[in-house]
């Protein structure tokens, strides 16, 4: 039964997770995430799933891949430097072709970087989570609630697509606690259809002449065969993007943010149509497969600039920006990072000086 | 005349009809048979789950005829954990080399013998990695050649070979350990033994069970097939004494 | 009487057969296979007493044997 509740943004992950069906997860101990294993720790048990706790994010993106390999759904979730080490297991599970659930709860980087939130692995996240060149979709929630929606549907799309699915999140989002409605629990009959496009592939023992098998890898030409394969799925994604518009219908400036410098910018753009500023947002919702077309098709007589609201120092979705809008507007980059909050203020200020510029 | 039977036949554990791509007197194929013949004779090969290593084990997935992965190098031991935490019917095995458990695995074995991980590994010991070219192992010997050491390892620059069953041994939680050898038919009976014990524990849930199986390499040693035998006797077997490190099954009766 | 069959294709040579016989009726041959290994043949079936040791200690699983 789908019930309100007042909740912290890791753990709303975890729940709505179980609720989805996940009955297995590994996970090593990172700030600021570690909400998540915790509450797997105590959840998992009573709905007879299997909580590890992993010796390091290595050991735990491959037990993730042991599990998943069975046909049940897992999930594990980490922090940035964490993340690095799961590149390993994710490129195997993108390989295999392995529905799994990963999520990143985003602290400053590089290298250790700082505990607190950040934006700065949006181009590991969205271009090279591993070896190999694969895709993945990569899910970039704003609020708890998305947060609880996108783990509960991510689970699906991993299915249908037999990829891994990424959960793009930073450490306010994580910590903070907003009122969620919880999703109903997964029945059997439903996880039962949504596996059935892996389970012949399911490694759990077979009678002989029926093996299954899960491989990373091929011989011959077998593994450029399993690329093009995926190369052709990734092609379908263009109906999975998704984007929010945001007061777009008459924007001359045009703030780009996702996550939690999305819920900034909102808050600033607000502010600037009470002064008369014909202020918008583009959203991207999946940042992998990027919303283009949304910065494509602006109607480039009326939009004036772009400001690129990001927690990464240098911007990393401005690539993605720049890709799409070839310069026909100027891009002004609102920024901050390693574990330094953006504040109203800074945003507020960043777009005045643009506005004085571009209006 | 009586009726003659068959008293050997080749196990369905392996497909049938292939030829495996191991080098000549290379046991890891007596092994890949010995884990066949092990599950067939415990009537549980429909149920048999291998978690592959890399190096030469990797030939291995085109001659079983189990279920299977392939875990990234070393981590095999993570990856059974996965598997039969998710799958607890299933009789889960790792075939893993001594770089791909005691390099570059270290950690993810050590820590599923400390959890009492439910699966079976089978660890096959030939001091050297084979797939990538005679490079050092942890178990290569003092003294041997590799391609990484070329003067021989150096224990001053190298250490020592790592005795993985002994140092699994110190942790509480594995069931059961054992250390086998190929080089006679005597040594192979035996090794199918302890290979079908560990499975037979693992089908009790009695939990972590290792078998480690010191094997040759003729390729990379450098030596013949019979030279290899030798070498093996001499050497391997002084350094990495057979026999049975701990079996709480035994212990309980 | 006991005998053994060996899968000359799957042969590779290795001897160890030869060394595992009590009764020395293996031995290696002078024939090639198609992968060219010289291959393991019975060169005294009769004095075969069927102990399967050959059988054992095969890495190729090429050799069954019947008593």
């Amino acid at each position: 039964m789908a019930e309100r509740v007042f909740m912290k943004g890791t753990e709303a992950i975890a729940e709505a997770a179980v609720r989805a069906g996940c009955r297995f997860f590994a996970g090593y101990p990172i700030t600021p995430q570690n909400e998540i294993p915790e509450y797997m720790a105590r959840r998992l048990p009573e709905v007879g799933g299997s909580f590890v706790q992993g010796e390091s994010e290595v050991a735990s993106v491959n037990m993730l891949y042991g599990a998943a390999s069975t046909g049940i759904r897992a999930m594990s979730s980490s922090s940035s430097c964490g993340i690095s080490l799961y590149s390993e297991g994710v490129s195997y599970c993108a390989s295999a072709r392995i529905p799994m659930v990963y999520v990143n709860v985003q602290r400053g980087g590089p290298g250790i970087g700082a505990i607190q939130p950040a934006q700065q692995d949006y181009l590991q996240a969205t271009k090279a989570s591993g070896n190999g060149g694969f895709r993945m979709i990569v899910l970039a929630p704003d609020s708890v609630q998305e947060c609880v929606d996108m783990v509960y549907e991510a689970f699906d799309l991993a299915e249908r697509d037999q990829n891994p699915v990424l959960l793009l999140t930073d450490g306010v989002m994580g910590t903070m606690m907003e009122p969620v409605v919880l999703p109903e629990m997964r029945s059997d009959e439903e996880l039962k259809a949504f596996r059935e496009k892996f389970m012949p592939r399911a490694i759990v023992g077979h009678p002989l002449g029926q093996q299954a098998f899960c491989r990373p890898g091929s011989v011959g030409d077998g593994q450029e065969q399993e690329n093009i394969k995926a190369a052709a799925m990734y092609e379908t994604w263009d109906k999975d993007v998704r984007v929010e518009e945001y007061m777009m219908d008459d924007a001359e400036i045009v703030f780009a943010a996702y996550g939690i410098s999305a819920r900034i910018s909102r808050a600033v753009l607000r502010e600037l149509r009470k002064q008369g500023i014909k202020a918008g947002m583009i959203r991207p919702i999946t940042v992998s497969p990027f919303p283009y077309d949304a910065f494509r098709n602006l109607d480039f007589d009326r939009v004036k600039g772009i400001i690129d609201v990001e927690m990464s120092i240098p911007a990393q979705m401005r690539w993605d920006i720049d890709f799409a809008v070839q310069n026909r507007v100027p891009v002004k980059e609102v920024l901050r990072s390693g574990g330094q909050l953006l504040t109203n203020d800074q945003v507020m200020n960043g777009a005045m000086e643009f506005i004085k510029e571009v209006l | 005349m009586a009726e003659e039977k068959k008293v050997y036949t080749r196990t369905k554990g392996i497909i049938e009809g292939a030829v495996s791509g191991f080098c000549p007197g290379c046991m890891h194929s007596t092994v890949h048979k010995l884990i066949g013949e092990a599950a067939e004779e415990l009537g549980a090969l429909d149920k048999l789950v291998r978690v592959e290593g890399v190096g030469c084990c990797g030939l291995g997935q085109f001659y079983v005829t189990c279920d299977e992965t392939i875990a990234a190098h070393g981590r095999a031991g993570a990856v059974a954990t996965g598997v039969k935490r998710s799958s607890p019917d299933s009789l889960v095995y790792t075939y893993q080399g001594d770089g791909d458990l005691a390099a570059i695995g270290l950690a993810e074995t050590m820590s599923a013998a400390n959890r009492g991980e439910n699966f079976t590994v089978i660890f096959v010991n030939n001091g050297i990695y084979g797939m990538t070219g005679g490079q050092m192992a942890p178990t290569t010997l003092v003294g041997m050649k590799s391609t990484t050491t070329p003067k021989g390892r150096d224990p001053e620059e190298h250490g020592y070979p790592m005795h993985m069953s002994e140092i699994i041994n110190q942790l509480t939680a594995p069931y059961y350990i054992e250390r086998v050898s190929c080089d006679t038919a005597q040594h192979v009976i035996k090794a199918r033994k302890a290979i079908k014990k560990a499975f037979q524990y693992q089908l009790e849930g009695r939990g972590y069970c290792l078998v480690e199986i010191v094997t040759s390499c003729p390729t990379n040693w450098g030596l013949d097939t019979l030279k290899s035998l030798d070498f093996l006797r001499d050497k391997m077997f002084t350094e990495y004494p057979l026999g049975v490190f701990r079996d709480k099954g035994a212990e309980e009766k | 009487m006991a005998r053994i069959e060996i899968n000359a294709e799957a042969c590779k040579s290795c001897s160890y057969c030869v060394l595992a016989c009590p009764t020395k009726t293996i031995e290696i041959g002078k024939e090639v296979n198609s992968k060219g290994y010289l291959y393991a043949q019975q060169v005294n079936p009769d004095k075969c007493i069927g102990c399967a040791m050959c059988g054992h200690i095969c890495p190729e699983s090429a050799i069954e044997v019947w008593k």
